[in-house]
């Protein structure tokens, strides 16, 4: 295996952040005395990334998705802990481990508000010291990618959410990183827009073999392109494996479809229905029971139609969230 | 199979390029909104015609001059102070906690360049709007009060100079008060104690002449008349080639001083930084 991208050893981070209650006496007495209390966003987080590998970063809110993707981005220092991203520490923000990485927030804007894009770009190329032939290929190879060609002419702030989601895109890989961290890069999006921006990463990390970790709360996002994902909950990993092997790991159960010559049939007592839509019948089952319940209807019903399948992605990162750390 | 990084550009030549860039994205954002620009200029010419309108009085009424300067003299003083206060306008303190708060500062920390680069590089793209729409200002506000401005031509190249000298110094001070908003979020109170402090040592509310001997003897420690009164002094003033030069030089001095008092406090700072903007 070759030299991990990304190498993440116990990492922490505390912040230490000033409370106090509601009321004039008690910000009268905040003046004297400052009470604060220590929040562990991330706590002891140790993995690895492999080049060319795209891996989903998934969590409810505040379970420390953002905070480790600023640790490795050199945005904040680890309280503890080792990061190294590139062979380089993050958090002394070499010139050379930044022109190789981006960070890209959804809902952030990094391009200048009153100008075109282009305006943007051209200022991006001068910071990251861009020759200029290979500035305009790239440029243009996004622009391409991305299908904003007039978009870019337009001031950023006349884009539509979307379109400026995507000149955002451009301007975060015009020096072409090795390492794309994104953070919710479709979070408001529509549907189709959301499926652009998947197609699009897949394509940069097929052409350009980068590597990229990525939170999203769309579960459509996380199966488009991630084989593997981490499960982080209260700062600690819960999972690091296949996407395909979360199921296996947290749901307990299995959902069966069966097609009924009778859709009025009860079918209480082979497990929870959980959906019934003419003569289609959904039951969950415990997932050590599914083949000998899947059996048994097939024995004692009119079955016209039966298939068994893992749950949803979506029900299965939601039964993780609701377990403790 | 990853693609190698680019291969980068030397040091000097992008660095040159990010200013030339920067300079260009500032102009060009600028003129975006040269209207509203203009009005904002014109309202910063308020406080300069109040002085002059007053002093211009005071003078008249004491035979024609206060201190030995005369009434034409305040206002050469205060229209170069027009020019002197645009050319002073830079990212200020208060605004780093805007900067933070807001987010935008991680997307210039996620850049392999210092973020005083871009407030010196922009505010710098700025000025050039700024003095092409004084210009108007100044010829209207030399026609109506009629300064005594003869300057040497050594005073005008000195006095270029000592503009962007002042542009200098001031964001580096003004940035090394802004880290105090990495520690605290009241970090207001520092910022107007600096801004009277600048008032009454900087020349920029009266010219230091006029100052009694200890107020000029205690604005000596301080950089701030470096800022205001050595550049209009250097255009309408009577001051030596060798006092021009050395003024210059303090200048330069102090921003070399600045510059590593704000890198020592930069240096704190950023590890403090949490982020929280986004």
């Amino acid at each position: 295996m070759s030299e991990p991208v990304v190498r993440v050893e116990n990492l922490r981070k505390t912040f230490v952040v000033p409370e106090r209650d509601a009321g004039m006496a008690q910000a009268l007495k905040s003046l004297i005395r400052r009470k604060t209390r220590q929040v562990h966003a991330v706590e002891g987080i140790s993995f690895e990334l492999q080049p060319g590998e795209v891996v989903g970063f998934l969590g409810p809110n505040g379970a420390g998705k953002t905070t480790t993707l600023k640790m490795l981005s050199g945005l904040l220092y680890p309280t503890s802990g080792e990061a190294l991203v590139l062979g380089h520490v993050p958090s002394k923000r070499q010139r050379e481990l930044l022109r190789r990485i981006t960070l890209v927030m959804g809902n952030r804007n990094q391009l200048q508000w009153d100008l075109p894009a282009l305006d943007s770009f051209e200022l991006n190329r001068a910071i990251y010291r861009i020759p200029h032939q290979q500035f305009r290929e790239m440029r243009d190879e996004l622009v391409e990618l991305l299908d904003v060609g007039d978009l870019v002419r337009k001031p950023v702030r006349n884009l539509s959410l979307g379109e400026r989601m995507k000149v955002e895109f451009v301007g975060a890989l015009l020096h072409r990183p090795q390492v794309l961290f994104l953070d919710e890069p479709t979070i408001g999006l529509d549907v189709t827009m959301q499926k652009r921006i998947r197609s699009f990463v897949a394509e940069y990390n097929l052409r350009h073999g980068a590597t990229v970790l990525l939170t999203s709360h769309y579960m459509a996002d996380v199966e488009a392109l991630c084989k593997r994902v981490i499960v982080i909950h209260h700062g600690r990993i819960l999972f690091d494996g296949p996407l395909s092997a979360l199921g296996d790991t947290f749901a307990a159960y299995k959902t069966i479809g069966v097609v009924l010559e009778d859709g009025a049939t009860n079918l209480e007592s082979y497990g929870d229905v959980i959906h019934r839509d003419g003569d289609l019948v959904t039951l969950r089952v415990p997932k050590a029971e599914t083949s000998r319940i899947a059996a048994r209807l097939l024995s004692e019903q009119q079955v016209l139609d039966l298939t068994i399948e893992e749950p949803p992605i979506e029900d299965v990162i939601e039964l993780v969230f609701a377990q403790e750390a | 199979m990853s693609v190698a990084p680019y291969p980068e550009v030397g040091r000097v030549r992008s660095f040159l390029d990010f200013y030339a860039t920067m300079i260009r994205t500032a102009i060009s954002s600028q003129v975006q909104y040269r209207v509203a620009h203009y009005f904002y200029m014109l309202g910063m010419v308020a406080e300069p015609v109040i002085y002059i309108v007053v002093w211009t009085t005071i003078a008249k009424a004491h035979g024609g001059s206060v201190n030995g300067i005369t009434a034409g003299q305040f206002a050469a003083y205060y229209i170069v102070w027009t020019l002197v206060r645009n050319m002073n306008v830079v990212f200020g303190a208060p605004y780093w906690e805007w900067r933070i708060r807001e987010g935008e500062l991680s997307g210039q920390l996620l850049r392999p360049l210092h973020p005083i680069n871009y407030d010196i590089g922009w505010f710098a793209g700025s000025k050039f709007v700024n003095v092409v729409l004084w210009i108007p200002i100044g010829a209207a506000l030399y026609a109506v009060f009629h300064p005594t401005l003869s300057p040497t031509v050594l005073q005008g190249v000195v006095f270029f100079f000592a503009i962007w000298g002042a542009y200098f110094l001031r964001t580096f001070i003004q940035s090394t008060i802004g880290m105090l908003n990495f520690w605290t979020t009241r970090g207001a109170a520092v910022f107007d104690l600096y801004m009277t402090a600048e008032l009454l040592l900087s020349g920029r509310l009266v010219p230091l002449k006029l100052m009694p001997g200890w107020v000029q003897m205690i604005s000596n420690f301080f950089p701030f008349k470096w800022t205001f009164f050595f550049p209009i002094e250097a255009l309408v003033g009577n001051l030596s080639t060798r006092s021009l030069l050395l003024g210059l030089a303090a200048q330069i001095g102090w921003t070399i001083g600045m510059v590593v008092l704000f890198k020592f406090a930069w240096r704190a700072a950023i590890k403090r930084f949490s982020a929280v903007g986004g």
